[in-house]
């Protein structure tokens, strides 16, 4: 049976990160826009455990808990306005969010 | 003393900017009276100071704070008041309290008035800078300063196109000289290491030849431009544009002079290079003559005296130059108290004339201005070298000096010179005051100046009579410092006739003045007798045609070749280039702003372009440099 080690986690890590980028890359919609950058967020909480676990000192795993402090207020924030987005325009495509435009 | 040297230098400064206070408001009499009272201020001061020296006191050198210090150069705020700073001290602080005072009266209409004074007293704070420095940075900054104040003065009324030219005619003859003497500063930094008086002096005596000659024709130059020597001269003559006092203080009694204090003041320099000194003498010489032939002919009151002032600091250079330091000092002091005597008379006339400039048009005005009348005879007399006036003590050492060296030809030029002096101050006169009233035709009515203005020029009148007296104890005061020789022709039989035969020479010229234009016949010249068709006339009138060439050839061309490196150089190069890369980066931008579309997406897409972009111009930097060693084995094997 093979020992589970620090690069398998990495690995791990990479892979999530690689889907949330696709995610974030290619999602139109803005709820799993969401989704996908927890998903990257999450990528990066795995390493700092990992990592964190391999030279036995706590910071990273304490940074990991900001991290996902921090996540879920961004999204509880991020849904807010998703919700009022939503009631005032009846869609959450991004394709049809350009004001910005330069 | 110390603080006497204090009050003398700032007073003039604390006055100029107690007037520049009321430069925006109208016409306050208490600005004039203000700034009167402080120069004066300094004029006591100074006269402790000169007490002080008399009584032989030592030379009184203060260090009031570091101005720079980088590495081996260390130039101090230094002044120094010794025998030859505190005689310019009292020249410059004497005749501008006697200029302010009258200035109260002379611009009293004037809506510039309280700026006059900010700008007068300005003047003043940077000559007393200029004489009283302890080493040539200092002097150049007040050489500068005086530069900057005569050329607002020279365009105070700026409204007139002519004033604003010769204001700025003035302002860049100066500068062109004043690169001679800057070339002349870095060449006498470069050679002793240091710009103070003292220790230049010191380290010149190890010096060879031809590099104290080039540093002594680099100063000159800058002396000629500031003294107006030929051919940097034709400022001088322009710069009457300006408001009378500014004539008498600036550009008759103190700025001009400021070249031959700088040459008295490096005596030391030019006494080690008696081929530069005659070459000043000769140049002074020549100018003392080419000046005097310019004022026979010319029909403006100012310019007449303007150009009797440049005969005259042709004169000072001729004893300077022939090492006669003490007698172009002493001549500088009494010049000052008469050539400003007679322009402040000239500004009552103008004043009384309204504004009127030929002297031609004038005529018998002694009835009703018989103080200026007195005022102006006797300082003509004095300038013309009659005894016992102020002039013959000084103009007539200078013509022994040059006569007890064997300079003949100086001599003898420098002589006939004093008669074309005697004669032209003498037409100036009896035109003015004598002969029949010509002015009634053009329906002027002249009046008197006010009589503050009469009294406050009466120091200068007292002046000019006596200070004859000032000599013998000016050259126990000055021999100290300055190699003074006394000038003794050997037999007293020639200094008899040399003396009686100028002063001969000098009356005959006088009554021959007086015999041509005061009598009832002269007219306003209309351009048509023989005397002003012929060749001379004209050549003198036009000054030698010299402004002229000037402006056909040296004004003109330089504006072509400006014209040129405008279209060709600075259009086409140098604003192309900044114009080019101000294009580049609009056009980028141009191109560019598609890249903000609002969409999110596309944004997220480059915002991950560019972190990837980042990160792999990070690993690739990381990884050239953990293998550079590597990398540059490879690169050496393959012969690079």
């Amino acid at each position: 049976m093979m020992e589970i080690g620090l690069n398998h986690y990495l690995v791990l890590s990479t892979i999530l990160f690689a889907i949330g980028l696709a995610g974030v890359m290619r999602r139109k919609n803005l709820l799993l826009l969401f989704f996908a950058t927890e998903i990257l967020l999450n990528a990066v909480n795995i390493a700092f455990a990992a990592i964190s676990h391999y030279y036995g000192d706590l910071t990273g795993q304490m940074f990991a808990f900001f991290v996902i402090a921090i996540a879920a207020s961004e999204l509880a924030v991020g849904l807010g306005l998703l919700i009022v987005w939503f009631k005032r325009n009846g869609t959450i495509d991004l394709d049809t969010m350009t004001s910005m435009r330069g | 003393m110390e603080k006497y040297l204090y009050i003398a230098l700032f007073a003039p400064l604390v006055s100029s900017m107690f007037s520049a206070l009321f430069t925006n408001t109208p016409k306050k009499t208490f600005v004039g009276i203000i700034a009167s009272l402080l120069i004066f201020t300094a004029f006591g001061s100074s006269s402790v100071l000169l007490m002080h020296i008399l009584d032989g006191g030592e030379p009184i050198h203060v260090e009031m704070m570091t101005w720079m210090a980088t590495g081996n150069l260390y130039i101090p705020f230094g002044f120094v008041v010794d025998q030859i700073s505190v005689t310019m001290m009292m020249v410059v602080t004497l005749v501008s309290t006697v200029v302010h005072i009258y200035s109260i009266g002379y611009m009293d209409h004037d809506k510039g008035f309280n700026r006059f004074f900010a700008w007068l007293s300005a003047f003043v704070f940077s000559m007393m800078i200029l004489v009283m420095s302890d080493n040539y940075a200092g002097l150049f900054i007040g050489w500068e300063g005086v530069g900057l104040c005569s050329w607002g003065l020279i365009g105070f009324w700026f409204h007139k196109e002519s004033a604003t030219w010769a204001a700025n005619e003035a302002f860049i003859m100066n500068r062109i000289a004043d690169l001679g003497m800057l070339i002349g500063l870095f060449l006498v930094y470069w050679n002793t290491g240091t710009l103070q008086y003292d220790g230049a002096f010191a380290a010149f005596a190890t010096l060879d030849t031809p590099t104290l000659t080039w540093i002594g024709i680099f100063l000159f130059i800058g002396a000629m431009g500031k003294s107006a020597q030929f051919p940097l001269h034709t400022w001088l003559a322009d710069a009457m544009e300006g408001p009378t006092p500014v004539s008498a203080l600036i550009h008759a009694a103190t700025m001009v002079t400021a070249g031959v204090y700088l040459v008295i003041r490096s005596n030391e320099l030019y006494s080690l290079i008696p081929n530069v000194g005659l070459f000043i003498a000769s140049l002074g010489t020549f100018v003392a003559l080419f000046a005097a032939s310019m004022a026979l002919v010319n029909r403006d009151m100012k310019r007449i005296i303007a150009y009797s002032t440049l005969s005259q600091l042709g004169y000072m250079f001729a004893a300077a130059g022939l090492g006669a330091y003490w007698v172009a000092l002493f001549h500088l002091m009494a010049h000052a108290f008469f050539k400003a005597l007679l322009f402040l008379g000239a500004g009552n006339v103008m004043h009384a004339m309204h504004d009127e400039l030929d002297p031609f048009k004038m005529g018998g005005l002694k009835k009703v201005m018989k103080g200026t009348w007195i005022m102006m005879t006797i300082a003509s007399l004095a300038l013309a070298g009659i005894f016992p006036f102020a002039g013959f003590f000084s103009k007539d050492t200078i013509l022994e000096a040059a006569f007890a060296d064997h300079h003949f030809v100086i001599y003898g030029v420098l002589l006939f010179t004093a008669g074309l002096t005697a004669f032209y101050s003498f037409r100036l006169v009896a035109l003015i005051f004598h002969g029949e009233e010509r002015y009634k035709i053009f329906g002027i009515h002249p009046h008197e100046a006010y009589r503050f203005m009469l009294v406050g020029m009466s120091p200068l009148l007292i002046l000019a009579m006596i200070a004859g007296v000032f000599q013998t104890p000016f050259f126990e005061m000055v021999e100290e410092i300055l190699s003074a020789h006394e000038y003794h022709i050997h037999s007293h039989a020639t200094l008899l006739v040399m003396l009686v035969g100028t002063q001969i020479f000098v009356g005959l010229s006088i009554v021959y003045a007086y015999r041509k234009y005061m009598n009832n016949k002269i007219t306003v010249p209309d351009g048509s007798s023989a005397m002003e068709n012929s060749f001379m006339y004209k050549l003198l009138l036009n000054q030698y045609y010299i402004p002229y060439f000037y402006e056909e050839y040296i004004v003109k061309s330089y504006r072509e070749l400006s014209t040129i490196f405008w279209n060709q150089v600075d259009v086409k190069i140098v604003d192309a280039t900044v114009d080019g890369i101000a294009g580049i980066l609009y056009s980028t931008g141009e191109k560019t702003r598609d890249m903000q579309s609002g969409n999110l997406s596309t944004m997220l897409k480059w915002m991950v372009a560019g972190t990837i972009a980042l990160l792999s111009l990070a690993v690739v930097f990381g990884l050239a440099v953990r293998y550079s060693d590597e990398i540059l084995a490879i690169l050496s094997g393959l012969g690079v």
